[in-house]
């Protein structure tokens, strides 16, 4: 089983302390090409959580008899042939969520952010925490995108949730800005990701920083507030 | 992780590790075909359904009783529909009396590359619907020949070639207004509207002239 704190640890990792993509920085490829908008952040985000929770939970409990030395070609079969069952699956039995969700997974299994939470938490952990871990990295992520890609075309094009209709037909996108704004491409750029992600990274850890110079001041805190 | 018990020499560890190795491949390769097996027959079906939808948007099903999808012949490549790989012509059949003639055709000349339209051409000369399957013209400007995209839903600019007879319109009406023709366009981007009208006009006036023989031949190609 797993206790509180334990739990506590694994998603305050997942969602802020070790964030995939604003504190490991893992992942940067399928992020920026994904980014430019807020539904594809999230939609890629979902699939990853899917994914994760299920190749975490696979390794974790094959990890007694993977031998160390070969455990990354084997934690890659392990990936692969499990993105390419939930591939089948899913355009087999959720075919509408498959055309929505379908081009993402594959995408997933290039995603070193996979590799390294089963390398880096499920070889070591049992099932039930790995599985956890899983998800809340992705969680992480899911949040980490779609802010990213709220922010990129928020600033490109002035609207919000774009592409939303091909996910429920009959939702619009949220235009924010006026019908006559000109629309900034380098937001919607590779360029625009890298320099937006630069500025969330900055962001968190000046808010470390101020908790961590806060939590030196006052030794005697009843409890460390974790950001 | 646990580290190899130390009676194993080098090469039997070697040996063991490939053993392991060797069975995990097995399990996950099992896994996979079998997985494999097991959706095949539903992704099949929702592909067909998926081509279906898009027959459905040029050819009303009520028009036809065949198994269209089966009832194909494999077309050479052939300029006249802009092709340069062999495609697939499907026939509708009411009984056994032909209906319509579907057939794939690439408008090479769009704004931004080629333009993948779809073609259907009933037994009496009369183009029955065109859509356009695949291209890469300019969002907002040259992509209202994709009904999803036209603003005006009710009278969408493709659907200007339905029910147009191929016999009954003269060659010079193949054109857009700006040019002396029947057809509309928007103003700012005539050079997606141009190059299917071509492209259509190539095809159908291709497929009109050996109608009776794509409808006869069976099986493959010529």
């Amino acid at each position: 089983m797993i206790s509180r704190d334990e739990f506590r640890t694994i998603a305050g990792n997942g969602v802020w302390k070790q964030n995939t993509s604003i504190a490991q920085i893992l992942g940067l490829c399928p992020l920026l090409a994904v980014t430019t908008n807020a539904v594809n952040g999230i939609m890629l985000s979902l699939a990853t959580i899917l994914v994760m929770a299920l190749s975490n939970v696979a390794v974790a409990s094959l990890r007694n008899f993977i031998p160390h030395e070969i455990r990354i070609p084997v934690f890659i079969l392990i990936v692969a042939a499990l993105v390419t069952v939930v591939d089948l699956l899913f355009n087999a039995n959720l075919h509408e969520l498959y055309l929505v969700l379908g081009i993402f997974i594959p995408l997933i299994v290039t995603n070193c952010i996979v590799l390294a939470r089963v390398e880096a938490f499920a070889a070591k952990n049992p099932p039930l925490q790995s599985t956890f871990d899983g998800i809340f990295m992705g969680v992480g992520m899911l949040w980490t995108l779609a802010l990213l890609g709220g922010m990129r075309e928020l600033l490109g094009n002035g609207t919000l949730f774009g592409g939303i209709d091909m996910v429920f037909p009959s939702l619009q996108p949220i235009q924010l800005l006026p019908e006559s704004y000109p629309g900034f491409l380098l937001a919607l750029l590779p360029p625009g990701a890298f320099i937006l992600l630069g500025c969330m990274i900055a962001w968190k850890n000046w808010l470390d920083a101020r908790a961590a110079a806060r939590a030196q001041r006052k030794p005697p805190a009843p409890v460390a507030v974790a950001g | 992780m646990t580290a190899a018990p130390k009676e194993f020499s080098a090469s039997g560890m070697a040996a063991r590790t490939a053993a392991i190795l060797f069975v995990f491949v097995i399990i996950f390769t099992g896994l996979l075909s079998a997985a494999y097996q097991w959706t095949k027959p539903a992704i099949e079906a929702s592909a067909a359904e998926e081509k279906m939808k898009l027959v459905d948007e040029v050819l009303p099903r009520a028009e036809y009783d065949n198994a269209l999808l089966d009832d194909t012949l494999t077309l050479p490549p052939n300029p006249e529909l802009g092709l340069d790989e062999p495609s697939t012509l499907y026939r509708a059949r009411q009984g056994q009396q032909p209906v319509a003639l579907l057939f794939e055709a690439v408008a090479p000349d769009g704004y931004a590359g080629k333009v993948r339209l779809l073609i259907a051409l009933r037994a009496d000369g009369t183009v029955a619907g065109v859509r356009v399957t695949q291209h890469k013209e300019t969002p907002g400007l040259g992509d209202y020949v994709e009904p999803k995209k036209d603003k005006d839903k009710a009278h969408p600019w493709i659907g200007q070639f339905q029910n147009l007879s191929f016999t009954q319109t003269a060659d010079k009406e193949w054109k857009v207004n700006k040019d002396g023709g029947r057809f509309d366009y928007h103003a700012g981007a005539t050079v997606t509207p141009r190059a299917i009208i071509k492209a259509v006009y190539k095809a159908v006036k291709w497929a009109n002239a050996n109608r009776d023989q794509l409808f006869a031949q069976t099986g493959g190609a010529r």
